[in-house]
């Protein structure tokens, strides 16, 4: 079973949508966030979901979960790169993913959760 | 067959009364001051021989055949300049209304039997009727092309994206605000920000006349769909009696909202971690000392 990368970036986790999501898959890549957030002690989950033209209710539902779990592991999640059309047609649907930061790109997203070595830098100071 | 003779005959008639048909109908068209005698020369010459020719070659009962191609181009094209001119419907059929008198006259004039005189009429009185009507149709879809362009001019004009620093972005809202122009304002909205990158948007409803629920409406999901691409959304401009409408009617607006444009302004400046000040100099040119001066 094929799986959606995720890749670290300071404290942050980048995922890429890329692919048609569907449960499987969605199921997957929350089970590997959250070992990955616990694993590298993530501050923030970025998920780009520039790639994508069409959002459905299914998309905008997993993205909301993803926010709720990492929420719990004390990670902030924004969703990144969204389309305008994208946008639009979540707003007619509906959806207007709340609870889940936005930014327009990956570098907003990623000065958002506190920047590659951002407030982690002290917390690990504290810690060793 | 009689229908053919007649059509022969009237065809005759224009072509050999042109000039005095011309005259006759020149002197009633020219009640409106706003045509000169020579442009109603000019056009009632053009259409008079362009007639005659589609008589002579056609049938007459029908003005959609292809012999009244150039009587048609040339009604179309006179009514459209009409239209855009400005003239009301009637004083554009006139035009080809007006050319009975001078017609029948003619046809009096010429023909001796009462028989042909009344079929010369009855075909003449069909064929400009219909003339007429296809004139105020052209008249009326120019009209209408004229609205639809202007109504398309104003949504455009009306929603432009203004960028008043960087990273901040303005949408003066102007009019009503329904729900095919809420589409328009979002996707302009959208749009300027993945241009601009702006961090906040600023909506100003200063020139949105009344707020009804469904205004309201349209305003929030502008506002969810700026902050889905990662734009904070500040509502200016409310006014003191559309504020109290909006709590009559129970619309509950989730956003920050500041009086006027100023305070949003500055409220974005200052999340954006900017500030402004007044100057120590008070406003005289000079500029603080990290400016380099000339």
């Amino acid at each position: 079973m094929d799986s959606i990368p995720i890749l670290k970036i300071g404290n942050a986790l980048l995922v890429t949508i890329q692919v048609d999501m569907h449960d499987q898959l969605a199921n997957r890549l929350q089970e590997d966030l959250t070992t990955r957030i616990v694993q590298h002690r993530a501050r923030g989950v970025l998920i780009d979901i520039s790639a994508l033209e069409i959002v459905d209710s299914f998309i905008g539902r997993m993205l909301a979960n993803i926010a709720s779990v990492s929420r719990l592991l004390d990670a902030d999640t924004v969703v990144v790169g969204m389309r305008p059309e994208v946008a639009i047609t979540l707003v007619e649907l509906g959806l207007g993913l709340p609870g889940v930061k936005t930014a327009l790109n990956a570098e907003r997203g990623l000065a958002m959760i506190g920047g590659v070595d951002g407030r982690d830098s002290t917390d690990d100071a504290d810690d060793d | 067959m009689a229908k053919s003779t007649t059509q022969t005959a009237l065809a005759r008639l224009i072509a050999d009364g042109e000039a005095a048909i011309l005259a006759d109908w020149v002197r009633t068209m020219s009640s409106d001051t706003r045509i000169s005698a020579q442009e109603a020369q000019g056009q009632g010459k053009e259409f008079l021989h362009a007639l005659g020719k589609a008589l002579a070659t056609g049938n007459g009962s029908d003005i959609r055949a292809p012999e009244f191609n150039a009587v048609r181009d040339i009604l179309a094209g006179f009514s459209r300049s009409r239209a855009l001119q400005g003239f009301s419907p009637s004083e554009t059929a006139i035009f080809v209304f007006s050319l009975k008198q001078a017609l029948f006259e003619r046809v009096r004039a010429t023909t001796g039997d009462i028989q042909q005189m009344a079929d010369s009429v009855w075909t003449l009185s069909l064929l400009l009727d219909q003339l007429g009507l296809y004139t105020v149709e052209t008249f009326q879809k120019t009209r209408e092309e004229l609205i639809e362009r202007q109504r398309e001019e104003i949504e455009e004009l009306s929603t432009p994206v203004v960028k008043l620093w960087e990273g901040i972005v303005a949408l003066p809202l102007i009019g009503t605000l329904d729900s095919a122009r809420t589409q328009v304002v979002m996707q302009n909205l959208l749009e300027s920000i993945v241009q601009t990158g702006a961090e906040i948007a600023i909506i100003d409803i200063t020139g949105v006349p009344t707020v009804d629920t469904l205004t309201a409406q349209h305003l929030l999901k502008t506002v969810s769909a700026a902050r889905l691409m990662g734009a904070d959304c500040l509502i200016s401009g409310i006014r003191p009696q559309i504020a109290q409408t909006i709590v009559q009617l129970g619309v509950e607006l989730n956003v920050t909202s500041k009086a006027t444009l100023a305070d949003a302004l500055a409220l974005a400046l200052k999340r954006t971690g900017r500030s402004v000040e007044k100057s120590k100099n008070n406003g005289k040119p000079h500029e603080p000392a990290a400016e380099p001066r000339d």
